[in-house]
């Protein structure tokens, strides 16, 4: 009886895989090129880095390429992307004092320029306490220890105007986590979960995003799940949208209960997918469907 | 009392004589209908930005009414034929009373 059960849902599975696999397959644009503002061009793709081992082939992607045209073009100038509102915001936060010790992020750091360049593109990594820690940690870790100030939620509106602000920084600098030495016991944890299929559905990340991308799911077509971009602002939700938000999407969409955002295995499974990216630049602020 | 508005203008710095140039405007702005209610019931009251001009070199060249459907940082973007080289005034009204300037400057050769 639980074998005759569990073979109808192999039948089932298979059949659903091989509709996946036999629809229209589109590849990601190859003839355009994202250059913001007329003069900062920005790489899209990148050589695949060595430890995927050929999984995604020579060449990984950015998701930008995987989206229409006009959502492309809303990337290109920084006047029609979106998330340049919830960026000016993080900034005014930025040089404005909070917290019990009438500190502002620019009392200790300066300008955001120049202390915040390359940051987000080695993150998230291990912290001398040998914790793995996301961009979020380190903004509320000042807030609360540094400012006397309370730590915003992971998802709040204040985290991502910061983490945009501070993410475009390091705009066109190509992703560079650190997955060895301490940080690969982390690594590791991340890339098993990576496979490992979640939810009634029972499908893993590499599902979607490593044995299927550029073909669709439904209307989505589906990318290389690259987070280069996060946070980004989404068409569909009319907002700002962190890397972890995405995450228990994709989980929910699997008919799991996500992790929490923030959560130490979201944590880790945000260097593995970054580490996917490694050599592709970053792009936060990005846009998306 | 809107907060933390902040008006963006996109214009290009140069341009030929006559030329066709595209002036993108953005302002951060609630834009509260004055339809909705809060938590207990009452009416809150209308806030937005109720008209847009632009100048150019001191002569009006585009006058808008905005209404209370427009939603949250109006966006508007219009063509300008530029004769001379000059500059480009750009005002917003809000309904407290408050005005929001912007000026940028086009170089025609």
């Amino acid at each position: 009886m639980k074998l005759q059960h569990t073979m109808t849902a192999v039948t089932v599975l298979a059949a659903t895989l091989a509709l996946i696999a036999t629809g229209p397959r589109a590849e990601p644009a190859q003839d355009d090129q994202l250059v913001i503002n007329g003069e900062e061009e920005v790489p899209t793709q990148a050589p695949a880095p060595a430890h995927l081992d050929g999984a995604l082939g020579d060449t990984i992607y950015s998701g930008w390429l995987f989206r229409d045209p006009d959502t492309r073009a809303m990337q290109k100038d920084d006047f029609d992307n979106p998330m340049f509102l919830f960026v000016d915001a993080g900034i005014e936060t930025w040089n404005t004092p909070d917290g019990t010790e009438g500190k502002s992020c620019a009392d200790c750091h300066n300008a955001i320029e120049d202390s915040m360049k390359g940051v987000r593109a080695a993150l998230p990594k291990v912290t001398e306490k040998g914790e793995l820690w996301s961009l979020e940690n380190f903004v509320n870790d000042c807030r609360t220890n540094r400012m006397g100030a309370e730590a915003w939620g992971w998802n709040s509106q204040e985290m991502k105007n910061m983490t945009a602000a501070i993410g475009l920084q390091s705009r066109g600098m190509p992703v560079a986590v650190a997955i060895d030495g301490e940080a690969a016991p982390f690594w590791e944890k991340g890339k098993e979960m990576y496979y490992t299929r979640y939810g009634q559905l029972e499908m893993s990340c590499a599902n979607c995003h490593e044995d299927n991308y550029g073909n669709y799911i439904r209307s989505d077509h589906l990318s290389q799940g690259q987070i280069n971009g996060f946070p980004l602002y989404r068409l569909k939700d009319q907002g700002a949208v962190s890397t972890h938000q995405r995450f228990v999407g994709c989980v929910r969409d699997t008919r799991g209960v996500p992790f929490e955002a923030g959560s130490q295995e979201f944590r880790e499974l945000e260097l593995y997918v970054a580490s996917r990216g490694l050599g592709l630049p970053v792009e936060t602020p990005a846009v998306r469907h | 009392m809107a907060e933390n508005v902040k008006p963006r203008v996109r214009v290009p710095k140069t341009a030929t004589k006559d030329e066709v140039i595209t002036i993108k405007t953005l302002i951060s702005h609630p834009m509260e209908s004055g339809q909705r209610k809060d938590k207990d019931g009452n009416l809150i009251p209308r806030s937005i930005i109720n008209r847009f001009t632009a100048e150019f070199n001191g002569q009006m060249v585009l006058d808008t009414t905005l209404e209370p459907a427009i939603s949250t940082n109006p966006y508007l973007e219009f063509d300008a034929k530029v004769p001379e080289t000059g500059e480009f005034k750009f005002t917003w009204y809000d309904d407290d009373g408050s005005v929001y300037e912007d000026a940028q400057k086009v170089e025609v050769s």
